[in-house]
This record gives structure tokens, sequence and C-alpha cells, in this order.
């Protein structure tokens, strides 16, 4: 469904990846793992388009998407859930559902979606009227997610949804994820928290520095000592 | 004394509100613009001024013909207005386009020098062009509207003095609340003017909701600018004579009128604009009797700009807008 090719993509001066080769087939739940600068969140910022790659081509269904500006990217299927949620602050929680939507004319459509929403996240229903900024950390992160669900995407990249959550939040989210996999929505999932990450995800890639290190399932990887050491300890 | 600030009153109020929805649909082009690129156009005082040369050109040209003069002149205004407007819209986005948006990731004080390069050319191109046609870059325009009526405040009560407006004054007040009202309601109710509050909050995210950016920077620019035009026009028909230079000073108060009510706040614009209306008439019509004579009413400026400064010191958001705090 997706796959990246010797990706590059430099910010300025600096190499941020090094040659990305990468896949996600439909259906699955794919995760990237790796510290802090490793290029995660480059790597779905290539995707959707946020950054240019400067080597490598990305393919999406068949289409070459590389050079694809991010608001085309969006229309083709692929929803990016930025690192730090991203909520737009002084737009209501409706509104930030509704920017999700935005390529959606149809009222009804839009509707049907929300409704979607809402049964995933009960909450939010309760909140429509609040500004976005107001909100806590995790129901940012289900706002967030919700506002992706709007797009009705295929292919769903969460980058770090559990980022300064409390575990009880983190298992919640984790839990959606894969319901939503279950729904039919591909999902590649960037964490921080490996662990997690790797429990719910049929194959994981780590990365380091730029370049792809280590492949493999997701239940294999949570055994391998190498990450066990690094990213587990 | 008082009885004498008192009796002015109505009049004030008039000309105060009059001069301040123009300085308030100005502010609004300086306001919109910074709010999405935090760029401070300062060529839009310049299409404030390329809107009253169009504008007036038309109406001139308009009234030559025999026929138009059969129309009623509400109609050719509005006709003149539209039409400026889209003309002065196009010429904003174009701007945009070739100016600013090659500059996008340059730092801040580039395209902010650009801005003052455009306005040079924007006040130099129109004054050659007047020359050309006119032979004097100072131009009068037709006279619409003149008729003067008189509005019995003393009715009202016995300390205020009758107020007079001309009927210019009117034209230029419903107009100028006309445009506000509707791009508020653009703004907040509209899905591209969600798609604009939404890009002036976080560009990149916006675009991941498939919002094209670009798009609806050349949108705003397009707004901003037509209404800037078509006030223009507005204050060419109520002050009759224009010249290259006079989008400087306006653009300049407009902009202070934007950085009063809190400059990116559109609500803000428009407050800003009317407050600094106000003041400025009311200063030019008490300045010399609260200071016994040694300011003028040519001192109204000064008087303005203290309140703003002062307004600033303790609100240095502006009056409606928020202080910065960015949450991690
Ligand atoms: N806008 C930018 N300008 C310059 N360098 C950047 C920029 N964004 C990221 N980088 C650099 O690119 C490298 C990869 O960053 P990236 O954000 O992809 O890491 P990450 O794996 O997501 O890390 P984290 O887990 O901390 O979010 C880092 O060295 C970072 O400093
Ligand atoms: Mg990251």
């Amino acid at each position: 469904m997706l796959a990246l090719n010797n990706i590059e993509t430099f910010y300025g001066g600096i190499q941020a990846l090094k040659g990305i080769t990468l896949n996600v087939e439909k259906g699955e739940i794919v995760t990237l793992i790796g510290s802090n600068g490793a290029g995660k969140s480059t790597a779905l910022k290539s995707i959707s388009g946020l950054v240019k790659a400067a080597k490598g081509s990305i393919i999406y269904k068949n289409e070459d998407i590389t050079k694809k500006p991010p608001h085309d990217t969006a229309l083709s299927g692929i929803a990016h859930v930025p690192e730090g949620r991203r909520i737009f602050p002084k737009l209501s929680v409706k509104e930030n559902l509704l920017m999700g939507a935005f390529s959606v004319k149809d009222k009804r459509e839009i509707d049907e979606r929300m409704s979607k929403v809402f049964q995933y996240f009960p909450k939010i229903k309760e909140r429509l009227d609040q500004k976005g900024g107001t909100m806590s950390g995790g129901e940012q992160q289900m706002l967030a997610i919700g506002r992706a669900m709007m797009m009705k995407p295929e292919l769903l990249m969460l980058d770090e949804p559990s980022m300064g959550l409390a575990p009880i939040i983190v298992e919640q989210i984790f839990e959606i994820i894969k319901e939503l996999n279950q729904a039919g929505i591909t999902i590649l999932l960037v964490e921080q928290n490996a662990y997690q990450a790797l429990q719910i995800a049929d194959r994981g890639y780590v990365i380091q520095t730029g370049s792809i290190k280590l492949e493999g399932l997701g239940k294999d990887l949570i055994k391998n000592n190498e990450v066990r050491e690094a990213y587990l300890a | 004394m008082l009885n004498n600030i008192l009796e002015s009153i109505p009049q004030v109020a008039i000309d105060g509100l009059t001069l301040g929805t123009v300085y308030a649909v100005i502010a609004l082009g300086y306001t919109m613009v910074y709010g999405i690129l935090e760029l401070i156009n300062f060529a839009h005082g310049e299409i404030f001024m390329t809107g009253a040369f169009i504008g007036t050109a038309m109406l001139l040209l308009l009234t030559g013909f025999g026929w138009v003069s059969a129309l009623p002149a509400i109609v050719l205004l509005i006709t003149v207005l539209l039409l400026t407007a889209l003309l002065t819209g196009l010429l904003g986005m174009g701007i945009e386009r070739v100016a600013y948006r090659p500059l996008r990731n340059a730092p801040k004080l580039i395209p902010l020098i650009t801005a003052i390069g455009i306005s040079f050319l924007l006040q130099d191109l129109v004054r050659f062009i007047a020359e050309l046609k006119k032979g004097n870059y100072i131009v009068t325009g037709p006279s619409l509207f003149t008729h003067q009526i008189k509005i019995h405040t003393s009715s009202i009560s016995s300390i205020f003095n009758d107020a007079s407006i001309k009927t210019s004054f009117i034209i230029v007040l419903v107009s100028a609340v006309i445009m506000m009202v509707v791009l508020d309601f653009f703004v907040n109710k509209t899905r591209w003017g969600m798609a604009m509050r939404a890009v002036a909050q976080d560009r990149d995210t916006a675009s991941l909701m498939s919002v094209n950016v670009n798009k609806v920077i050349s949108l705003t620019f397009f707004i901003g600018s037509a209404l800037g035009g078509a006030t223009g026009v507005l204050f060419a028909v109520q002050y009759g004579t224009i010249d290259p230079y006079i989008g400087f000073i306006l653009g300049l108060k407009a902009f202070t009128a934007a950085v009063l009510g809190g400059i990116g706040n559109i609500r803000g614009a428009m407050l800003g604009g009317l407050l600094l209306g106000v003041m400025e008439m009311f200063a030019s019509a008490n300045l010399s009797l609260l200071t016994g004579g040694v300011f003028g009413a040519e001192y109204k400026d000064v008087f303005a700009f203290i309140v703003l400064i002062a307004v600033l010191i303790f609100k240095p958001e502006g009056l409606l807008g928020k202080p910065v705090a960015e949450k991690v």
C-alpha cells in the first residue's frame, strides 16, 4: 500500500534521513520506533509532504507521492496526526473536527463521520463548543485522532500519540488504535513507547540516526536483545 | 467648559464614527495579513490609495457619459465600489504572489522591507499615471452626495448642539459597516473563513487537513485588499480630493488601530479603528478648549497616539488581543 524507497531528507545542511526503505501493507499496524532525533517524525513528514524528500521515492497505492504537497497527500487518503497533537487552539472542538473534513462538502457525510468519531470518543461530544486549546492533553490527543478520522483515511499515521499522557489514557489510546485497525484503517505508528507499540503492531522498524537498524514482526522485536537493551530497558 | 464639550458630542460622535469605520476597514487588511503571515503589509495603505484613484477615475469616466447621469448616483457608486474592490483585490493578491511568497521563509525583516518598497512603487506608479492623464497628481473627483442633513440632537437634550452630516458620511458609514459585518460572518461562519483561522493558527497542520495554504493566503490578500480599495473609493467620495500620498498617513493610523485592538484579531481591528476615529475627532474638537488654547486641533494625532501608548503599556497585546502563551 505504502512504500518508501531509499528516502533521504534534509533540513538545510542537516541530513535527517539517510536512505529509509520501508513498506506498509493494507490492513497492517506498522510501528516505527527509535530514540529522540532518530528521524521518526521526519519520516512521517516526508510521507505527508510537510518536508520534501531530496532523494528516493514514496509510492502510495501505485502512485508516486514523493513530491505531492501535503494538502494533496491528505486528499489521497493519508491522515497524519502530528507530534504534539497540534489542535487548533482557538477553534472550537467542533471546528477542529470540521477542519478534518475540510474537503467534504456534503453535510450529511460530515455528520455521519462525526457521529462515528463520537462512538470512539464519547467525551468529545460533550465538549463541542469548548476551545481546542483549553482541552487537557489526553482530550487533545483524542480530538487529534478524531479530527484525523474525519478525513476517513485509508492510512492513518500517528506520531507519538502516547506522549505525555497518563498510563491509563495511553492504554485507552492504544485500544482505540487497535479498534480503528480492525475497522479497516491501516496504521503507521511512531512511538517512543516501544513496548506497547510493538505489542499491538504486526511489524516494526527500528530507526537510528536516520537509518533503519532492524525490522521484523512485532512479537519478534519485543524479544530481540538489541531492542530490549536500547528501548525496553 | 464641560458644557462646551458636551455640546460638541453629537458632531464628534458622527464624525468620529465615520472616520473610525474608515480606519477600521483598512485596519482589517493589516490585521488579517498579520494574523496569517505575521507580516506587516505596509503596502496596504497604498492599496487603499490605489483604490481611491481607480474609483475616482471610474467615477470621472462614467459621469462623463450622458446616459450614466440618468442613473441614480448610488447605483453608480455601488458599481464603482464593486469593480474597484475586484481590481484592488487582484492587485493585493498579485503583490503577495510576486513579492511576498518567494520570501515566505526568509527572516521577517526582509518581507517587511519589501512591503515598504512596494509602497513606494505604488505611490510613484499612481502618481505617474495621474500626471500622464490629468497633468497633476492631485485629483478631484466628481462631487456626489454633498447634500447636508441636519440632525436635531438638541431636541434630545438641550446640552447638545445640533449635528450636521453630508449624505456621503452616511454612505461611508453604512458601506463600512456592511463590509465589516459581512467579513465577520465570512470569517466566523463559513468553511473558508474557518480554514483561514486554522491557517493563521497552524499552517502546517491546516495543510494536513487538505487545506491549500497558498490558496488561503491568496484569498486573505484578496479580501483585505478588496476592502481596502473599496474604502479608498469611499474616502475619495467623502473628501473629494486625493493624492498618491494619502495612503501613508491613513495606513499608519489604520495600522495603529489594528495594534490598538490587538493585531491579528479581526474584531479588535474594528474596535481599534472606531476608537481611534472617535478619539481623533474628540481631540480635534476639544483639544484647544481642554488645554486653554496651548494645543490646537492640529495636535489631535498626538492625543490619539498618547492614548495608544497608554493602552499598550497596560495591555501590550492590544484591547482584544490574547497574551501570547506557548503551550507545549
Ligand atoms: N525543522 C528542523 N530544522 C532542522 N533540523 C530539524 C528540524 N526538524 C528535525 N530536525 C533534525 O532532524 C533530526 C530528526 O528529527 P525528528 O524530529 O525526525 O526526530 P524524531 O525521531 O521524531 O525524534 P523525537 O522522538 O524526539 O520526536 C534531528 O536531528 C532534528 O534535530
Ligand atoms: Mg518526533
